[in-house]
């Protein structure tokens, strides 16, 4: 079962996907965190953050997706980046994203 | 581009933002908050935390705190010792390894480890010690570099700066505080002081116990009237507590004679105002029209008022009010050669005399407060305390009220509305 969301509480699958956005660069960003939270402590196993609407990833950004990542290893679940651009990737590898993340 | 270079500018962005964040922030702990999402993402570290230091309780309390887990302790009890390292090590971060020496760390030990922190930065600002900063592993499991340790550093010292903004901001705050508070206990002081002269001054004067008072609150009631604001009424009360402290230097047997006096003596008792001002002038009231309500308030617009004769506009207004709270008060309390006149005769004598003796806007002002507290427009009976129940509920006042401020203002809507009400049905 695949739950898709920005940010909105839906039912939680195994897999939930997960629309960064542009709220990922702001303070307000850790509402997409606290989603993230939710659904991995409900069971979810496999957490998939999609780029497709994101342009840049800012430091707030990566602060935010190092606290998703904290959480999923904590509650044993595989956290999947999807539709990233080019240089972002660039950006998470050269910041060691990369070593916890799987990048589809 | 080398990925040395790329760092440099991720963390180059980071710090543009932290500073931008933190000189247009006005909530602190956003601002906090914030500023260690930027730390953790410049260098992509997994966990962190800020706090801030009380030097009062020496404490470091955290004000943001990522990855950390709820059982990590969110304040930190420091010794002088801690404290003294901290100013000696300045902005520069310490791995854990070397920071185990500090005795706060011993306490903590287990915690840190717990979290696998690694690097611990204390946050000085003028060498004073405002937070600390706890970061844990980096994403790259990599160790953290020269050149991550200067970033840290110089991200921390924005943050430091920021915390010392706040701590600042609250000291200006607590001052401000305590010299309201000061402020609040010397006007209290100088009311007790001022109310204690006015108690004195009617002392001396056995027949017209409570004048002073009376005329103070009389004088307040006209400058509430005239819709002046908390301050300038309280001046205005202060003015007419204090018009005759001059009346302290005059002889007791003058004041308190039970017949009219005669021209010697008058001219004595006339020296009051003139001596009251002298009393009050080099007192450095809040109020500075306090004086001038002594000198002036036996003066009369016609200019056969005393001391100097003075005409309308010559007095000042201060002094016209203390002037028709004076002269109400003595037509409306017994004094030892007259008795107290009923309150429809000083109604007409008010308006007989408004213009000549009274500024009118100010009889209008006061006739206007005693009608709106007889309609019960007001739920302030002030002046049934001053004058008594019966007094100002005698037949007719109302009425008498209303038609005067007719015939003072006719051309006001009031004219209109009145008429038609005294034509209608008796007013209560």
């Amino acid at each position: 079962m695949i739950s898709q969301t920005v940010g909105s509480v839906e039912p939680v699958g195994e897999r939930s996907v997960v629309f960064a956005g542009d709220y990922l660069n702001k303070l307000s960003g850790e509402q997409i965190e606290y989603e993230c939270k939710r659904r991995l402590e409900a069971g979810c196993k496999e957490l998939v953050v999609n780029f497709s609407k994101t342009e840049i990833v800012n430091s707030i950004g990566i602060s935010i997706l190092l606290g998703v990542i904290d959480t999923a290893s904590n509650n044993g679940a595989k956290v999947v980046f999807c539709d990233v651009k080019e240089e972002t990737v660039e950006l998470f590898d050269m910041l060691g994203l990369t070593k916890h993340v799987t990048i589809a | 581009m080398a990925e040395h270079d790329h760092k440099l500018i991720h963390a180059f962005g980071a710090l543009a933002e932290l500073g931008h964040e933190i000189t247009n922030k006005n909530n602190f702990q956003e601002t906090i908050r914030t500023s260690l999402h930027l730390l953790l993402g410049a260098l992509g570290i997994m966990r962190g935390a800020v706090a801030r230091h009380s030097r009062f309780a020496h404490e470091l309390n955290m004000i943001a705190v990522r990855g950390l887990g709820d059982d990590f302790p969110l304040s930190l009890s420091l010794t002088a010792e801690d404290e003294r390292q901290f100013l000696t090590n300045d902005l520069n971060p310490i791995e854990i390894a070397h920071a185990k020496v500090l005795p706060f760390f011993q306490v903590y030990d287990s915690s840190f480890e717990r979290r696998q922190l690694e690097l611990f930065v204390p946050l000085v600002i003028r060498e004073e010690v405002v937070g600390a900063i706890f970061l844990g592993e980096k994403a790259s499991g990599e160790v953290y570099t020269t050149y991550d340790k200067e970033i840290i550093c110089a991200m921390g010292r924005h943050i430091g700066v920021a915390i010392a903004q706040r701590n600042l901001m609250a000291e200006i705050e607590r001052h401000a505080e305590e010299n309201r508070k000061l402020f609040d206990e010397m006007r209290s002081t100088y009311h007790d002081t001022v109310k204690a002269f006015a108690a004195a001054i009617d002392c001396k004067d056995k027949y017209t116990e409570g004048h002073s008072v009376r005329v103070g609150k009389f004088s307040e009631i006209i400058a509430a009237e005239l819709g002046w604001d908390n301050d300038e009424t309280e001046g205005a009360a202060v003015s007419g507590y204090l018009h005759d402290v001059g009346k302290l230097t005059v002889e007791r047997k003058i004041i308190n004679a039970p017949y009219r006096i005669n021209a010697k003596e008058s001219a004595e008792l006339n020296k009051h105002p003139g001596i009251g001002y002298e009393i009050l002038l080099p007192i450095h009231h809040p109020f500075t029209d306090v004086p001038l309500a002594a000198k002036y308030h036996h003066e009369r617009l016609d200019g056969r008022g005393y001391p100097d004769g003075l005409y309308d506009r010559e007095i000042p207004y201060i002094a016209k009010i203390v002037n028709l709270a004076d002269s109400f008060d003595a037509m409306t309390t017994d004094r030892p050669y007259k008795a107290r006149r009923p309150a429809k005769d000083v109604v007409e004598d008010l308006h007989r005399n408004a213009g000549k003796q009274f500024a009118p806007e100010l009889v209008m002002s006061f006739f206007g407060g005693m009608l709106k507290e007889l309609k019960g427009e007001t739920t302030d009976k002030r002046f049934r305390r001053l004058l008594g129940r019966d007094y100002m509920e005698a037949e007719g006042i109302a009425e008498k009220l209303r038609s005067t401020l007719n015939e003072m203002a006719p051309t006001t809507p009031m004219t209109y509305v009145a008429a038609a009400s005294i034509g209608d049905k008796p007013i209560h």
